[in-house]
Parts: C-alpha cells; sequence; structure tokens
C-alpha cells in the first residue's frame, strides 16, 4: 500500500502545511463569529504569518526534496520566504487603519492575504512545472480578488477586471510554454528538464517553450513589455492592496523566475540570458522615462517598481551564484523601502479623504519636518544614491554583470538609474521647496513605526550590509 | 467487436445530429437539451474506449452543472435569441473555413498513422498500474500518492475562487425578512393571538 503522504514530505511542507491550516481555521473564526471578526482574525493571521516565519527558518535545514521532487526546501527558499512572509505581515499591520476609515474592512481580506502568502512560499519552493503553475494561481487568484475588494468602486472592480483578464492571458502563455518544454523533454521536474538538456541539444521547440515561460513570468514580476496592467492596477487598487502587490508577491515571483530558469535550464543560460538582459534593459528605461510624466503618487511607484524589477533581472541575466546574490540583496531592500514608502503613502490624509497626488505632499518639509526627511531618505535609497541602502542593491546586481561580461548591461543600468533620479529627487524638491498647503491628519502609530524603521534601515545599511550578504550568498549557493 | 461498432456508429451519430441541432434550432432552451444530448453521447463513446471515469466526469460535470447552467442563464435571462441569430449567414464562411481547418488536421492524424502503423503505439501508452484496477480506482491511487501535492494546491485554488466570489457579490441586505423556524415553532397562542374587545357597529 503506497502511503498518501509521507512524514518526510509533510516534515519538507510543514510551514505551508501550517499557513494553510490557519487560514481555514480563521476563515471559520469569521464566518461563525457573531460580532464582526475583523480585528480579530486580523490579529491572529499576524501571529500566523510570525509562527509560520518561525517555522520556515527552524523546522529544516539544509537541502530537502519533497513529493517526488516538485517542492523544495533549500536555503534560497527559506530566505526568500521569510522575506515574503515578512512583507504579508508589514501588509497587514499597515491595512487595518485605512481600510477601517474608507469602511472595507473585512475579515476575507486578511484571510485572502495568507492564501496569497501560501500560493508564493508554493512559487518559491516550485522545483516542478505544475507546481510551479499551481503556486502561481493560487496566488493570483486572491490577488486578482484583493484588488477588487472595495467592490463599490468602479475604479477598484476595474483594476480587479484588468488584472484578472491579463492574468488569465499571461498564465495561458505560461502553460503554453510549460507544455511545450513538457513535450519537448518529456519531463517536468526541473531535475528531470536539467537531466534531458545535459544529454543533448536543445531543440527549437524547447526554447519556443522557455521563450512562452519566460513571457509568463515577466507578467507576474510586471517587467516590460508585460507590465502594462501594473499602472492601472495599482492605482485602481485601495492603497494597502497596492503595497501588497508592490511588496511580497515581487520577492515570490522573482523568486520563482530565478529557480526556474537557473535550475533546469543551467546548460542553456545563454539562449535565455539574452531574453533576459533584453526584458532588463526595457524595464529599466521604461521606469526611467514613463514615470518622470506621473502625477499620481501610486502611478508613479508603479513605474518605479517597474525599474526595479529590470534592476533586480540584470542580477538573474548574470547568471552565477554572484548574480542570485546580488537578487537576493536587492529585493531585500527593495522590499522594506518599498514597505516604508507605501506606509508614507498611507499615511498621506486629511479631512477630505485619502490623497494620492503628488501636488499634495507640497512644503510638507514645513508642516511636519522629521516626515518629509525620512521620505526623502527614502526616495534617495530608491535612486540608489550613496551611502543608502538603495546603492549597495544596484551595486551588487551591477558588481555580478560586470563579472559575467555585460558590461554595457550595467551601463545602461547605470544611466537609467540617473534618469529615474530626477523624478525621486523631485518628490524631494516638491516637499523642501514648495508652498506649504495643509497638514496630513496625524497617522496611526503602526505607520509610524513602519515609516521610521524604513527609514532607519535604508540609513544603517552600511553597518549592517555584511550579515545581509553574508545570508543571501548562502542562499545564492544553494541553488548552484 | 460488432456490437461495439454498431453502439459507436449509434452513439457518433446520435451525437452529430445532436450538435448540428443545438446550433439550428430555433428555441434556445432546445439547444440547451440537445447539448445535453451531445453530452450523453460523447459520455457513451468514452464507456466504449473504457474510460469509463471519464464518462462520469463528463456527465456528472457537464450534463450535472454546466449544462443546467446553461439553462437557467438562457430560461432567466432575457436575450432576444433571433436577433443574435440575424447575422450568422455572414459569419458562415469563417465557420466553413475553422471546420475545414479542423478536418484537414483530422486528416493529416489519420494520413499519420497510415504511412506509419508504429507512430499510434506511442500513444497508446497506458499508465502503469496494478492490472484489474479500474481506471478510476487507478486515477484515484495516482492522484492521492503521488500527485497528492498538486491535487491539494488545486483545492486550496478552488477555496480561494469560493472566497473570492463570495467576497465580491455577496450583500448582506438588513431588513430582508428570512424564515426563522425555531421562531416559528417556539409560537404559543398567547404570543401569536391577541383578542380584542370590538364594540358593535366600530370595527377595530
Amino acid at each position: 500500500m503506497r502511503n498518501i503522504l509521507t512524514i518526510a514530505d509533510a516534515a519538507a511542507a510543514l510551514p505551508e502545511i501550517a499557513l494553510v491550516t490557519a487560514a481555514m481555521a480563521l476563515l471559520m473564526v469569521g464566518v461563525f463569529r457573531s460580532k464582526p471578526a475583523t480585528d480579530l482574525v486580523t490579529s491572529l493571521s499576524l501571529f500566523v504569518l510570525a509562527a509560520t516565519a518561525a517555522l520556515v527558518m527552524f523546522s529544516s535545514s539544509g537541502t530537502v526534496d519533497a513529493f517526488n521532487g516538485a517542492f523544495v526546501v533549500d536555503t534560497f527558499a527559506r530566505v526568500m520566504k521569510v522575506m515574503v512572509l515578512f512583507g504579508s505581515a508589514i501588509t497587514v499591520t499597515m491595512s487595518v487603519h485605512f481600510m477601517k476609515l474608507e469602511r472595507i474592512e473585512r475579515f476575507e481580506y486578511p484571510i485572502l492575504i495568507l492564501l496569497a502568502t501560501a500560493g508564493m512560499m508554493a512559487m518559491i519552493s516550485a522545483n516542478d512545472l505544475i507546481a510551479l503553475y499551481m503556486g502561481l494561481e493560487l496566488q493570483s487568484l486572491s490577488l486578482y480578488v484583493l484588488a477588487a475588494i472595495n467592490r463599490d468602486s468602479a475604479r477598484s472592480s476595474e483594476a480587479g477586471l484588468k488584472y484578472f483578464v491579463l492574468g488569465a492571458i499571461s498564465s495561458g502563455m505560461l502553460l503554453y510554454g510549460c507544455s511545450l518544454i513538457y513535450g519537448f523533454t518529456g519531463v517536468t521536474s526541473f531535475a528531470g528538464i536539467a537531466d534531458t538538456l545535459k544529454q543533448g541539444e536543445a531543440g527549437i521547440g524547447l526554447i519556443f517553450g522557455l521563450v512562452f515561460l519566460i513571457a509568463g513570468l515577466a507578467f507576474k514580476v510586471s517587467a516590460v513589455p508585460f507590465h502594462m496592467w501594473t499602472p492601472d492596477v495599482y492605482e485602481g487598487s485601495p492603497t494597502p492592496v497596492t503595497a501588497f502587490f508592490a511588496a511580497a508577491p515581487k520577492i515570490a515571483a522573482i523568486a520563482l523566475f530565478v529557480r526556474a530558469m537557473v535550475t533546469p535550464f543551467s546548460s542553456i543560460a545563454s539562449d535565455w540570458q539574452q531574453v533576459i538582459v533584453f526584458i532588463s534593459i526595457a524595464s529599466m528605461v521604461l521606469g526611467a522615462f514613463a514615470a518622470i510624466g506621473q502625477s499620481n503618487i501610486k502611478r508613479l511607484l508603479a513605474y518605479s517598481s517597474i525599474g526595479h524589477m529590470g534592476y533586480a533581472l540584470v542580477g538573474l541575466a548574470a547568471g552565477s551564484a554572484e548574480g542570485v546574490r546580488g537578487v537576493v540583496i536587492y529585493m531585500a531592500i527593495y522590499l522594506i523601502t518599498t514597505l516604508g514608502t507605501f506606509a508614507f503613502v498611507l499615511a498621506m490624509r486629511r479631512q477630505t479623504g485619502a490623497l494620492e497626488e503628488i501636488s499634495d505632499l507640497s512644503g510638507l518639509a514645513q508642516n511636519n519636518k522629521m516626515l518629509a526627511f525620512i521620505l526623502a531618505m527614502l526616495m534617495f535609497s530608491l535612486a540608489g544614491i550613496p551611502p543608502l541602502a538603495g546603492f549597495f542593491g544596484k551595486y551588487f546586481v551591477f558588481l555580478a554583470a560586470i563579472k559575467a561580461d555585460l558590461i554595457w548591461l550595467a551601463v545602461i543600468g547605470v544611466v537609467s538609474s540617473v534618469v529615474s533620479a530626477y523624478y525621486y529627487l523631485n518628490i524631494i524638491r516638491v516637499m523642501y521647496f514648495e508652498e506649504p498647503v495643509d497638514n496630513f491628519d496625524s497617522m496611526p502609530t503602526e505607520l509610524r513605526m513602519i515609516i521610521g524603521a524604513s527609514g532607519i534601515f535604508v540609513i544603517v545599511f552600511v553597518a549592517l550590509a555584511g550579515p545581509v550578504i553574508d545570508v543571501a550568498r548562502a542562499a545564492a549557493n544553494s541553488l548552484f | 467487436m460488432a456490437f461495439a461498432a454498431a453502439f459507436f456508429y449509434l452513439f457518433s451519430a446520435v451525437a452529430v445530429a445532436a450538435a448540428v441541432m443545438v446550433i439550428v434550432s430555433r428555441n434556445p432552451v432546445h439547444s440547451v437539451l440537445f447539448l445535453i444530448l451531445t453530452f450523453f453521447n460523447a459520455a457513451g463513446l468514452f464507456v466504449l474506449l473504457g474510460a469509463e471515469f471519464l464518462a462520469m466526469i463528463l456527465v456528472v460535470v457537464y450534463v450535472g452543472a454546466v449544462a443546467v447552467l446553461f439553462l437557467f442563464v438562457v430560461m432567466m435571462l432575457d436575450i432576444d435569441f433571433a436577433e443574435l441569430r440575424a447575422g450568422i449567414l455572414n459569419y458562415a464562411p469563417v465557420g466553413a473555413t475553422i471546420g475545414l481547418i479542423l478536418l484537414v488536421e483530422l486528416a493529416l492524424v489519420y494520413s499519420g498513422w497510415v504511412l506509419s502503423p508504429e507512430a499510434i503505439e506511442g500513444i497508446t501508452a497506458p499508465a502503469e498500474g496494478d492490472a484489474g484496477l479500474t481506471n478510476t480506482e487507478a486515477l484515484g491511487q495516482l492522484l492521492y500518492t503521488r500527485y497528492i501535492y498538486f491535487f491539494q494546491m488545486a483545492g486550496l485554488v478552488l477555496l480561494v475562487a469560493m472566497i473570492g466570489a463570495i467576497v465580491l457579490t455577496l450583500r448582506h441586505k438588513p431588513g430582508v425578512r428570512r424564515q426563522d423556524i425555531a421562531a416559528q415553532v417556539a409560537r404559543t397562542p398567547e404570543t401569536a393571538i391577541e383578542v380584542k374587545q370590538v364594540k358593535p357597529g366600530q370595527g377595530i
């Protein structure tokens, strides 16, 4: 009699199983509790995310394969999963206040975030084309619903619908690519594909499948030319949901992208590298130029995140352990800076409601010196100005690109980061040199703490860069 | 063998005829009923192939859920099908082209089999399994052991779809009167009946 679920498999997937079981239990709490359960479910889900992060870190060590090789837990997976869980937890925390003020608080919101997080963890651990797709769908489907969660607002519904339709198209492309890869190798597991490719030359059919796979994944990380959904979805979704989109799913999608390229296709690296180089350059350049004309800060951050995905992909284009180390560092810094910036956007609120225009920031420095200073630091960091955190992220990916003889890629990256500095600095100019308008309403404690912590992180990153780099190196080495 | 062949022609002939009726019948409700007939005959074809699991799934999913849903939509929405059908002949060339392409593809597949008889062996490789299993059992044994992870993930995706549908559409309307059976049963004559003294000629 074959076992239904072996102990070893269950142990490897323990954090995921715990997270999903807890999400279902919380769903029951929300449904059957007679009083409104949003607050209870929100705080419990924070606890669940923290407990899952602890399980991820301590429940396994080394590289563990489970479910016949469909699921892998290695240092890379653990690091990325902790980052994803951190991103989700912070987003849940900073949503509470906004959702209450906008009267869209619902207990399903944290539960959908939990389930999306489970999907992201499955993506990060995916070691098989089917596992890749199942994780991606679990995550995407939760995100479509989250985008439309403010269902009485036409913009939110539009964002959800747009995301859903375009996401379905990209899933279709991804599946088409997967089916071609399966057809030309005969296996779905990454290890099996790698073995098949080592034996013989990759046929044109396989390359064709690989390109479709990359197209599908590029959509999920919102890299050019599959980025069109990003500004509209970011602008239309409620701001905490936008913060979530910009943070955790990006980490998971980049992690999946890295693993799906490096593990099965390492022997045909030159074939996918040129595609990644193109996507990366296009994203960096578009992110730098398209954001200049934006007046809505959420749209601006959407273009900024497209650009940042381009920089992260520079590390993947290098195709080396060093490049992947750069990607991990870049994503860690991106995550914390983005969360801080979105916490700030959430704090932009006056009696009239939430504000989203850059002009609303006019003269902030005279009203609230500290807040303006931290936002300035975050913007400098996003622009990549030394000695702030963002500079080091870019430094490590460009270093890897130069070592991989992709010097002109690094040059284009530096040039586009100089261009993008224009719109980051423009925000600072508006804050410091324009006539002040009314002050913002005072913000809740949790936002204050998130903004503060994020500001401190970008400033003192120089001092704590050592351990971060070590962790990233260990993560990257576990893939090669 | 001749018996099976007779049933094959019966099922296929009815399926094709019903499929034609789906398109040409005037009444949309009839169309849906013919669609259900087509599904049943396709299920019969699956049984002839020895794929009884697929046959049952086809009946349960397509007839039980999808076709009934169609029927509901057709009957509940006010759609003027005569108007929709007005320009149907304009689309005939496109439909004919698609049909022709499908026919050519079928011919290509068939000629492939004729030209290289060994090719057909490649596509009929049954999944390994214990002898004497029905294919429902064989699928179950694979699905709940080797593919347990994918199976559970698919379950989660469906859970999210369900939560999403409820989150986005369910509205609790205040003031909706719902039947409360417990309250109805717990009524006594004292709470249900009020005795009024009515003076003659005045009314209540």
